[in-house]
């Protein structure tokens, strides 16, 4: 329970941390929060030969809307500091609602949003809530950058479109058109523990009250986590009654690929889909003015 | 390396592996065996300190990563030798603690839960104390004490 040596080096700025990491490639890892990483290495599951920490990247520690309205999210940008602004809570609800759900304060005191996703594991609760609010990630290398959504990102169980040399430097979540409801909601064992099965509703009301969009992300209900197209388009146009809902959600279960663990079988992941999807839409339909 | 660490309003100069966790550099390099590691990765919350006064798990930091930073554990709350806080206090007065492995990981993070939320009601102290494993399952012991501690 203790990690393998490593060398450790925790540079000042982001051009400093990419030539690490184009130095030593596959080799070093990115260290953020490290509520991901560290217990991974504690369990020698992960043995880097070199740290590159960002613990003291300042600039990386960023949190604001640009003039579009779109939120950045710096890579060091800790959960704490999200959860708590009063800004992000109004424009995007579905993001700290779902954090709430984010294991633990002792964790999210240290746990970075970017750590998270590069971490990619198809429980987690907000690589399915970026799917929901159609994030956008930036991803820097040593010699350029590019702008992944986040749909294209995740590949697999802890596997990501991440190349050798690149970081998740920014994640880019855009405004929430007028009329749009919010809602996430997930089963676990107990408060904080990964989820059985996790829903995320973006829906979008019109002038006459019918949903003009909807998206429908879930974690832990398959091997990334999975947006239900299927079910989200077929409640474009409706007037989002129950009925709707409930033929979305036979749709959503139908669409995802849950994996199962110990502590739920595949067939009641499905099952928690099931009566999931309905309430996470009706509680996002509730909500879009 | 060379490293200096800041813990409750001391500072220690050591020479240190990076890979040597917080929680055993406080244990093992500086003797303060109050903070208590149980599961090392992150679940059990024995090792909870304060860093920069926000609760964490010292078992999920290196050491080396806490330079600059304001570090305070168990053996910080008690006003002097032979003495008691008053959250420390109401532990002993409720009898929040059994074997009192879990102890100090609860005392950092109901410390820091009750400087922000000083008059809390029980779901609120119930939902604070989900990070912290208590295998004693003397949890309505614990929350009478931190009830108990925000009336005083």
């Amino acid at each position: 329970m203790k990690p393998a040596p490593f060398a450790w080096h925790a540079p000042e700025d982001l051009a400093a941390a990419l030539a690490l990491k184009a130095q030593h490639g596959g080799e070093a890892q990115f260290l953020a929060g490290g509520q991901s990483l560290v217990p991974a290495m504690n369990f020698r599951v992960a043995q880097p030969a070199v740290l590159v920490d960002l613990n003291r990247v300042a600039a990386l520690d960023s949190l604001a809307f640009d003039a579009e309205g779109t939120l950045r999210v710096g890579a060091m940008c800790r959960y704490r500091r999200i959860e708590r602004d009063a800004e992000v809570a109004r424009r995007l609800p579905l993001l700290v609602e779902a954090l709430a759900e984010v294991a633990h304060p002792q964790i999210r005191n240290r746990g970075t949003l970017a750590g998270n996703l590069c971490h990619a594991d198809p429980a987690s609760e907000m690589p399915a809530v970026m799917l929901a609010l159609e994030a956008r990630f930036r991803l820097c290398r040593h010699d350029g950058e590019r702008v992944l959504p986040a749909r294209d990102f995740f590949l697999g169980p802890l596997a990501t479109a991440l190349a050798e040399e690149e970081m998740l430097a920014e994640i880019q979540i855009p405004a929430l058109p007028p009329g749009t409801g919010t809602g996430f909601l997930e089963v676990a064992r107990r408060r904080g523990d990964y989820a059985m099965m996790g829903v995320a509703a973006v829906l979008r009301r019109g002038p006459e009250g019918r949903c003009v969009a909807a998206r429908l992300a879930l974690c832990s209900a398959g091997p990334t986590p999975m947006l239900a197209e299927r079910a989200a388009a077929s409640l474009v146009g409706t007037r989002l009654t129950a009925e709707d809902f409930a033929a979305a959600a036979a749709l959503a279960v139908a669409e995802i690929d849950p994996m199962g663990s110990v502590q739920a079988s595949p067939a009641y992941q499905r099952h928690l889909a099931g009566v999931l999807v309905p309430r996470a839409l009706a509680l996002a339909a509730e909500r879009a003015a | 390396m060379k490293f200096t660490i800041r813990v409750n309003g001391v500072e220690h100069t050591r020479e240190v592996e990076p890979r040597l966790l917080l929680s055993d550099f406080l244990r093992h390099e500086i003797g303060l065996t109050g903070t208590h590691v149980g599961c090392e990765h992150g679940v059990c919350g024995a090792c909870t300190i304060l860093w920069d006064g926000a609760p964490v798990r010292s078992c999920l930091a290196f050491a080396v990563q806490a330079e600059g930073h304001e570090i305070r554990t168990v053996e910080g709350l008690a006003p002097g030798p032979g003495q008691l806080n008053p959250l420390q206090q109401a532990f002993r007065d409720a009898h929040g603690l059994q074997c009192g492995y879990c102890t100090p990981g609860i005392l950092m993070t109901m410390t820091a839960f009750l400087e922000e939320n000083p008059k809390p009601d029980e779901a609120q102290v119930r939902e604070a104390l989900s990070g912290n494993l208590c295998r004693c399952t003397g949890y309505q012991h614990i929350v009478d004490a931190v009830l108990l501690a925000s009336q005083a």
